[in-house]
């Protein structure tokens, strides 16, 4: 190896280091401006209500149920939705339009979020509070998630949001890992006369499940962090509310909205400790995804 | 009988599901067409941000923000991602490689609001002012992983067969890696950078407490640039029907070029690798 292989390869192997490296510094150094806050509130932080920045005191519990019941009522519309889609797709509309109907969910990922929560304020959270609350609240009123006054911006019109937003890598992914699934399985059970029902059931569903399970969970992780759309339309208020229909609060969104005015250092460092919490959930979800997803693409 | 009645319920609720993820994507589309084209005209592209009540105003400034971030986080994530992902595609099948890759990909599961944090307090919390820089480097992290994963893919779709020939007529090892491989795989990565960059233009989140956002033209990076998204956003949020229309003008115009970008790249791919 001459000179100029050992400088060369040396050069780039400090660019592909550095991405390690960022990863870890980044880790390090929000840790580091969190720490005030981590020292002065303890674990008590994440079961914590409060909410006074002037008073100097502040708790995430609102926040963390906001990130997390949103990207709940999201997947419980996104996965049917999207896994359906995906079937659609995939094993019964094999054509040019399945093909289009593909490349459109594609672009659809594309749009940005900024767009969507447009959308969300104008449109949704206006049909969120004069339709789907009130239907909801008919046939489900005896439930405390159903009760209380309606409003537009609300966690359920949150929740709503990101269904929308996570629907096309629900379907993406779902219908990556359903043709990844050989087709002498399909064909087989066909032969034996089975239906396109028992077909998907008896041979599909199986090899694809854990892919499919992976699918959901990279949607959910992308509905975690996912920021601006849901900050226009939550309703930031930071409370935790029994009823869906009230505004509610997420970790992303309380930083988008209060970063750039934090008065004082505490102030500051709780924004950061509550990164710091998004950014472990988020890192613990895909992981688990990952797994579940090179699970099955590998076994292929 | 009761298998037909199965079939049918399969079907049906397959069709059901399909028609109904598609319909609001539609209608998001559609608004945005709708609501857009009214607010829009030639001001819209060549004036500044008008105060509430004044006529007229645009986003000029706001879209040269746009191109001038991208432009820093290209600056950013380009060599990262470039000589980052040949180096994987060449010598990255150890543990090295493994935990680059890997850290590559968490990276790129990261909400990309902390890495607006982080870009915070490396550089704002430094220069103790917003500036373009920040907002730059924040989009240039978010463009890595992207950048990495697709030259790696394409740097080894090139033949070995390639490598072996030039190395065969006694060039070193760099020259044939970056004059024979990397100029085999450029048209690849190039939609794969194209792509990273149609992404990160219609970033918001990490921009707001970097790049900020100003009203007026600025070309200097160590100040505070305003960008189409986070432009955006300020004009949805605020409680005026003017602004509030150019709002939707300026998400068409973004979903515009995002779309187009999108779409041309993968057709020009399509080109290059399926004949």
């Amino acid at each position: 190896m001459g000179q100029g292989d050992i400088w060369f390869k040396g050069f780039i192997f400090a660019f592909a280091a550095s991405i390690p490296l960022l990863l870890v510094s980044l880790v390090v150094v929000l840790f580091f401006w969190a720490w005030p806050a981590i020292i002065h509130f303890g674990w008590s932080f994440i079961f914590s209500s409060a909410w006074d920045p002037l008073a100097d005191n502040y708790g995430a519990l609102p926040f963390i149920y906001g990130t997390l019941v949103s990207s709940l009522i999201a997947l419980l519309i996104a996965v049917p939705l999207g896994l359906g889609c995906a079937i659609f797709i995939s094993e019964i509309y094999k054509s040019k339009t399945g093909e289009y109907i593909a490349l459109m969910v594609e672009l659809l990922a594309a749009i940005p979020s900024v767009v969507y929560g447009l959308w969300g304020i104008f449109v949704l959270a206006p049909f969120s509070a004069a339709y789907i609350q009130p239907v909801l609240g008919g046939m489900f009123g005896f439930l405390p998630l159903f009760q209380g006054p309606t409003s537009g911006p609300s966690l359920l019109t949150g929740g709503i949001i990101l269904a929308i937003m996570i629907l096309p890598t629900i379907t993406a992914l779902s219908r990556e890992v359903l043709q990844a699934v050989p087709y002498s399985l399909r064909e087989s059970a066909m032969a034996l006369g089975a239906t396109r029902w028992e077909t998907f059931k008896v041979a599909v569903f199986g090899p694809a499940r854990s892919g499919i399970i992976g699918a959901i969970i990279l949607g959910l992780g992308r509905a975690l962090g996912e920021t601006m759309a849901v900050t226009m339309v939550i309703g930031n208020r930071p409370r935790v509310s029994a009823s869906l229909f009230a505004p509610a609060y997420s970790l992303a969104a309380v930083i988008a909205n209060e970063f750039a005015e934090a008065v004082t250092e505490l102030n500051l460092a709780v924004l950061i400790e509550l990164a710091l919490i998004l950014l472990v959930i988020t890192i613990a979800v895909n992981g688990l995804a990952r797994y579940l997803v090179w699970q099955t693409t590998l076994k292929k | 009988m009761i298998r037909e009645i199965k079939e049918r319920c399969f079907l049906a609720a397959v069709f059901f599901s399909a028609a109904l993820a598609v319909l609001p994507l539609i209608a998001v589309l559609g608004y945005v067409f709708v609501k857009g084209i009214g607010a829009l005209d030639l001001n819209f592209f060549t004036q500044l941000p008008a105060p509430v009540g004044d006529p007229g105003g645009g986003m000029a400034n706001a879209m040269v923000g746009t191109f001038i971030l991208v432009g820093i986080a290209c600056l950013v994530g380009l060599p990262v991602g470039i000589f980052g992902g040949i180096w994987l595609a060449q010598y990255g099948s150890g543990k090295r490689g493994f935990i680059i890759r890997y850290s590559a990909d968490v990276l790129s599961s990261l909400p990309s609001i902390v890495i607006g944090i982080f870009a915070y307090v490396l550089i704002v919390a430094t220069m103790k002012r917003f500036s373009a820089i920040a907002g730059g480097f924040a989009l240039g992290i978010i463009m890595i992983p992207v950048v990495t994963r697709t030259t790696e893919e394409m740097v080894k779709m090139v033949p070995r067969t390639l490598y072996e020939a030039g190395l065969a007529l006694g060039l070193p090892e760099w020259r044939v890696s970056l004059q024979i491989v990397f100029r085999t795989a450029w048209n690849g990565i190039f939609t794969g950078v194209i792509l990273a960059v149609a992404r990160i233009m219609g970033e918001t989140a990490p921009l707001i407490f970097t790049a900020f956002n100003t009203m007026y033209w600025n070309l200097r990076i160590d100040q505070p640039m305003a960008s189409m998204t986070v432009q955006i956003y300020n004009y949805a949020i605020s409680p005026f029907s003017q602004w509030q229309a150019k709002a939707w003008a300026g998400s068409l115009t973004l979903v515009f070029i995002i779309l187009m970008v999108t779409l041309v790249v993968r057709k020009y791919s399509k080109r290059v690798y399926y004949g």
